[in-house]
């Protein structure tokens, strides 16, 4: 121990090698290795007859997911339900985090933030679980709008992306909340001050500013949707999403190749987003 | 920005609507869990605790909850050994390639979790398998392990960036020896934080389905598999009740004590 030791404080370069090591092979061969083993699968192919992989390049699975239809609009569903959840979160949260920043008392703000954070923690399978007690044809909704003789939606598309919305909105919330939480108030007094009504301010001083933000919460509401497929099995119904292809083709069906190659749609599509808004200038600020 | 009274209001209403939103769903599950009744039906006719104690004594519930906490300190205490070993390496030294950490540690939860699910899977399938080695609870600590690292890294690395190095030097000037350093001087600094991040890891890899799914095999059951496996059986909602209840209050409670005995908004699960 006391040789190691000394040994340690003379080797600088040693003590560096000690503490990367194992993290790195852990992550590059175990993670990034993973990824790659999988990117190399979805070029394979499975015998129809014993189940097992056949290691030769094929591109039949990529062409079956561009050639069909059902994948395709299964897709486009996935990409629509993201984008309207994001759509949701920011209209959902841009008030409550104005309120939180710019309104409530200062000794009040802590407690608030932990009263939206708190649900953030509680666990998403439950949050799932309580969302399909609400739409239940026995459930809350229909027992709360049947005196106004409204009938809620049931299980379904909707369902699905209301679901989506109620558990990634903290992470839009707590972004919008920090980026308002920096404007200081003499920079909207100015512009009061200099004739701004408080719709101009809005326009052309917090939206400014508050950008970023949005944008940091909408990589998470987006691609957190695109690769759910548990809550649309919970509370949508019949309906699939595209993480579902790449669920049913491991799962039942037990084409790993098949699944490796929808899994690039998500990867590409999350990263096609990324690049989107970095060229929007959003990403600079962060 | 000088609000009118009018828009105050308005912004406190909605704000009000939007908590309801958060919060009505938690309640009605845990009102729920004291419905005496075995088909669901809002509101309930009575309340009882007959199920809570049903559930207590479920064998699946049960073995489904130790495979979770086994799963939860395999992985946190792997993500202790790896994150603190690369924030230490990133705090300290000077190094080739020390930009690619951040992103490589934090990839394996940016990603779509099905996404490194299916990578590990088609891993494990492949290249373990033909070695004998099947997918259990060892693959699925492997699993949460990797997006765990993240978490104990972030904490440690903001804490070591905070007290900086000079306490350090200063104790080895004075003569003591690495490891003296790091027990008397390194680790006191650091202990709460590796804490906060080894609870954090915990609490991820407990909550974890996706990642588990495609790791776990047909052998063993975490206590989300149990819920979601579950939750379209009938004869079973009042227990999945009980338990969806009892995750509710008890992720509330620690994070609530953290925050008062810390005074900080403590980040996200995936931030």
């Amino acid at each position: 121990m006391k040789t190691f030791s000394v040994w340690l404080y003379q080797h600088r370069r040693g003590r560096l090698a000690l503490l990367l090591t194992a993290p790195m092979l852990w992550l590059v061969v175990a993670y990034l290795g993973s990824l790659a083993t999988m990117l190399v699968s979805a070029f394979w192919s499975v015998d129809t007859f014993t189940g097992k992989l056949v290691k030769q390049l094929t591109f039949n699975n990529f062409s079956l997911l561009f050639t069909n239809h059902v994948y395709r609009d299964i897709a486009l569903r996935s990409i629509v339900v993201a984008l309207l959840v994001t759509v949701i979160d920011v209209l959902l949260a841009l008030p409550i985090a104005l309120f939180l920043a710019k309104v409530l008392p200062i000794r009040f703000r802590n407690f608030a933030v932990v009263l939206i954070v708190l649900p953030l923690w509680s666990s998403y399978l439950v949050k799932t679980y309580a969302w399909r007690t609400m739409f239940s044809n026995s459930g809350v909704l229909a027992w709360a709008l049947k005196p106004l003789g409204i009938t809620p939606p049931s299980y379904g598309l909707l369902a699905t992306t209301l679901t989506l919305a109620y558990l990634w909105l903290p992470y839009m919330i707590l972004p919008i909340y920090a980026g308002l939480e920096r404007i200081p108030d003499s920079l909207l007094e100015a512009s009061g001050d200099l004739g701004a009504s408080a719709g101009k301010t809005y326009r052309n001083i917090v939206m400014p500013i508050l950008y970023p933000a949005v944008i940091a919460g909408s990589i998470f509401t987006f691609s957190l949707s695109l690769g759910d497929y548990i809550v649309v099995k919970i509370v949508g119904g019949k309906t699939q999403l595209f993480a579902n292809v790449i669920y049913d083709n491991i799962g039942t069906a037990g084409n790993l190749p098949f699944a490796a190659a929808a899994a690039i749609f998500p990867i590409v599509t999350v990263l096609g987003y990324l690049f989107f808004v970095r060229r929007s200038g959003a990403l600079e600020n962060f | 920005m000088h609000l009118s009274k009018s828009a105050r209001y308005v912004l406190a209403l909605l704000t009000s609507i939007t908590l309801l939103f958060i919060y009505v769903p938690l309640l009605v599950v845990v009102i729920n869990s004291f419905n005496p009744s075995k088909t669901f039906s809002w509101p309930p006719s009575s309340l009882s605790t007959l199920w809570w104690s049903k559930a207590f004594h479920n064998e699946g519930v049960i073995s489904a909850l130790m495979t979770s906490i086994k799963a939860g300190v395999g992985a946190s205490v792997i993500a202790l050994l790896l994150g603190s070993g690369l924030a230490f390496a990133v705090a300290r030294y000077e190094f080739f390639g020390k930009e690619t950490i951040s992103l490589l540690v934090v990839l394996p939860i940016a990603l779509p979790g099905i996404i490194t699910g299916i990578a590990l899977n088609s891993a494990f399938r492949i290249i373990l398998q033909p070695f004998g080695v099947g997918l259990g609870l060892f693959t699925v600590i492997i699993g949460h392990a990797t997006f765990c690292i993240v978490i104990v890294y972030n904490n440690l690395l903001a804490r070591l960036r905070r007290v900086g190095s000079t306490l350090e030097e200063a104790s080895g000037d004075l003569g003591a020896d690495t490891w003296q350093t790091f027990r008397y001087v390194t680790f006191p600094t650091i202990r709460s934080s590796l804490v906060a991040g080894a609870l954090l890891a915990f609490a991820l890899s407990f909550d974890e389905i996706v990642v588990t799914t495609f790791t776990s095999g047909a052998e063993i059951e975490t206590l989300p598999q149990w819920i979601f496996n579950n939750l379209f059986r009938p004869n079973q909602a009042p227990i999945v009740n009980v338990v969806a209840a009892v995750l509710i209050i008890g992720f509330a409670l620690p994070v609530w004590l953290s925050q008062r005995l810390s005074q900080g908004a403590p980040a996200g699960g995936r931030i």
